[in-house]
């Protein structure tokens, strides 16, 4: 479909390829989606009963263009008492719409035309067209599974030219689940720092990290400065669909990206943003649960895969696995493709997050424990019939 | 206790009926070590039954009537109201009772098959004990949500798109 109105970089864009396997899996009966981005719980009853009580009370106007103070407060706070991090609740955090807003505000707020932004693959699918169109230039630069899909300082010192401007990071990752040691970063920061650039620490799967506390690369010395931290309340607190996240940043930068959010969106869903300080001040018995959950469904589904023949490393986070499917001989794609139509379970193949992610399938385990035990025993033997 | 035997413990106080091979693989221990920690746990009675939660109110006309039970006693010297209780709970149509603080002694939740049965039970074997001292009686009129299960949640269809980044 084209216009003769359409902008030619608009245009230039493609259509991500999880859209696909999306409206293919849309018309079949009886499928058991592991393709789901999202968690499978609802969000906790506390924060959904804060937010109808904000709506009785009649809080239903704007707020202020960063967001509610008293929720910059319990941002910076939880913050502060969770990762160590410390953002001053009226200077360097703004409340935005979901953590997808902060990515683009963020680019928005620090490109110009042609610079270039390092993004590790693979990786979530908005960061490359995010980039484009801020106007900067998406160079990609492949994490590989030898080295647990983490990138190494060398990987993005090579990709470095001197119009490189920032690199995104996503740990834990979304679509590998690869979470970033203390060290992993540190060697990172040190190339950072070296080349003066920009980190856009997309955290939002911050809080499911079963393992170790996932660490920001912000925490690092001298790094707060060079840090542009995302994240929101969709994953930890099961809240996708409120649309509600938050940057913090050094002043200058939230305040350029305030100026921007103000002429774009005025100020994120009231109802939301007093939801959202219910879940920080009340919801961290949820989260504990919601990940003990997770972490147990996590262990079970790397068994069930490497029982199978599916070798599979056993992420750190997030609510991904990432098993490599090149034991069956097929490409990403086609496995995902007759995955689907012959045992009826969706998955995403991981092509669509970048080159690297070719031979690998990204199954989400954000699903009840009795569907992860179906999906697996299909995907047994669907693995079983092609077996090379 | 151990951390793997509590994560157990809330698996099958969710569901009695999880198999051994799925616990063992959530939480990454072995089939034997999963068969012998149940073992043990029902042994020394961290573990006292399974059983399963059922709605009534859908079996074809075996709906059954369920009571609470405000009751006062007189404290047994030496005793305490262990001896009274022991009285009560003894009964198979009292499914549970506590020790409560407050305006009354003890919660008595009694089942039956009609309301004449339960009142019978109040009537001829409850208040009739020498140390009860009043009762009041509260039927339940409906069950909304018991031991953290709710009844009728709605459709529980999952309401999120197929597939999404």
């Amino acid at each position: 479909m084209s216009s003769e109105f359409l902008a030619q970089h608009v245009e230039a864009l493609k259509p991500s390829g999880i859209r696909k396997f999306f409206d293919l899996a849309s018309k079949m009966d009886n499928v058991i989606s592991l393709g789901v981005g999202e968690p499978d719980f609802v969000t906790p009853w506390n924060v959904i009963e804060a937010s109808y009580h904000s709506l009785e009370q009649g809080y239903t106007a704007y707020t202020a263009n960063a967001g509610l103070i008293e929720l910059r407060e319990e941002i910076s706070h939880y913050l502060q008492e969770t990762f160590s991090l410390h953002y001053h609740p009226e200077t360097q955090i703004l409340v935005t719409v979901g953590a997808s807003q902060a990515i683009d505000l963020s680019l928005r707020a620090i490109l110009n035309p042609g610079e270039e932004v390092i993004v590790v693959e693979p990786c979530f699918v908005s960061y490359g067209p995010a980039v484009s169109l801020a106007g900067g230039v998406p160079v990609s630069v492949s994490a590989t599974p030898e080295n647990e899909f983490k990138i190494t300082p060398e990987q993005i010192e090579a990709a470095i030219t001197p119009r490189t401007k920032a690199i995104i990071l996503c740990s834990p990752n979304n679509p590998t689940g690869a979470v970033l040691s203390k060290k992993d970063l540190e060697g990172i920061a040190e190339v950072v720092q070296r080349h003066n650039l920009m980190v856009l620490s997309d955290e939002i799967y911050a809080e499911l990290a079963y393992d170790e506390i996932a660490s920001s690369i912000a925490v690092l010395e001298g790094m707060d400065k060079h840090t542009i931290v995302i994240s929101g309340f969709s994953k930890s607190f099961a809240m996708t669909g409120w649309r509600l996240g938050y940057v913090a940043a050094p002043a200058e930068l939230i305040a350029a990206m305030t100026k921007i959010h103000q002429y774009t969106i005025m100020s994120a869903p009231t109802m939301a943003q007093h939801g959202a300080l219910e879940a920080l001040r009340n919801g961290n018995d949820s989260v504990i649960e919601m990940r003990e959950s997770y972490r147990q469904r996590r262990n079970f589904v790397v068994k069930a895969l490497n029982e199978m023949g599916l070798t599979c490393h056993l992420p750190g986070g997030a609510f991904y696995v990432f098993p490599s499917i090149k034991a069956t001989g097929m490409l990403s794609e086609e496995f995902a493709q007759r995955l689907l139509e012959e045992q009826r379970v969706a998955v995403v193949p991981g092509h669509v997050f970048g080159e690297s992610g070719e031979g690998y399938i990204r199954c989400s385990y954000a699903a009840s424990i009795k569907q992860l035990k179906e999906a697996m025993d299909r995907l047994a033997r669907f693995v079983t019939e092609h077996r090379l | 206790m151990k951390q793997k035997e509590i994560e157990l413990l809330k698996l099958l106080e969710k569901n009695g009926r999880i198999d051994n091979d799925t616990i063992s693989k959530m939480l990454d221990l072995e089939v034997a070590q999963v068969e012998e920690m149940i073992e043990r746990l029902e042994k020394e009675h961290v573990i006292i039954g399974y059983s399963t939660l059922v709605d009534w109110s859908n079996v074809y006309d075996d709906e059954g009537v369920a009571a609470l039970i405000d009751v006062k006693v007189t404290p047994v010297r030496g005793l305490g109201f262990d001896k009274i209780a022991s009285r009560i709970y003894r009964f198979p149509e009292v499914k549970a009772v506590y020790l409560m603080s407050g305006s009354y002694d003890l919660s008595v939740s009694v089942e039956g098959k009609t309301m004449m049965e339960v009142s019978r039970f109040v009537s001829e074997k409850l208040s009739t004990l020498d140390t009860v001292l009043s009762t009041t009686t509260h039927f339940i009129l409906k069950k909304y949500k018991h031991d953290g299960i709710i009844f009728d949640d709605g459709d529980d269809k999952d309401k999120r798109i197929m597939v999404s980044p």
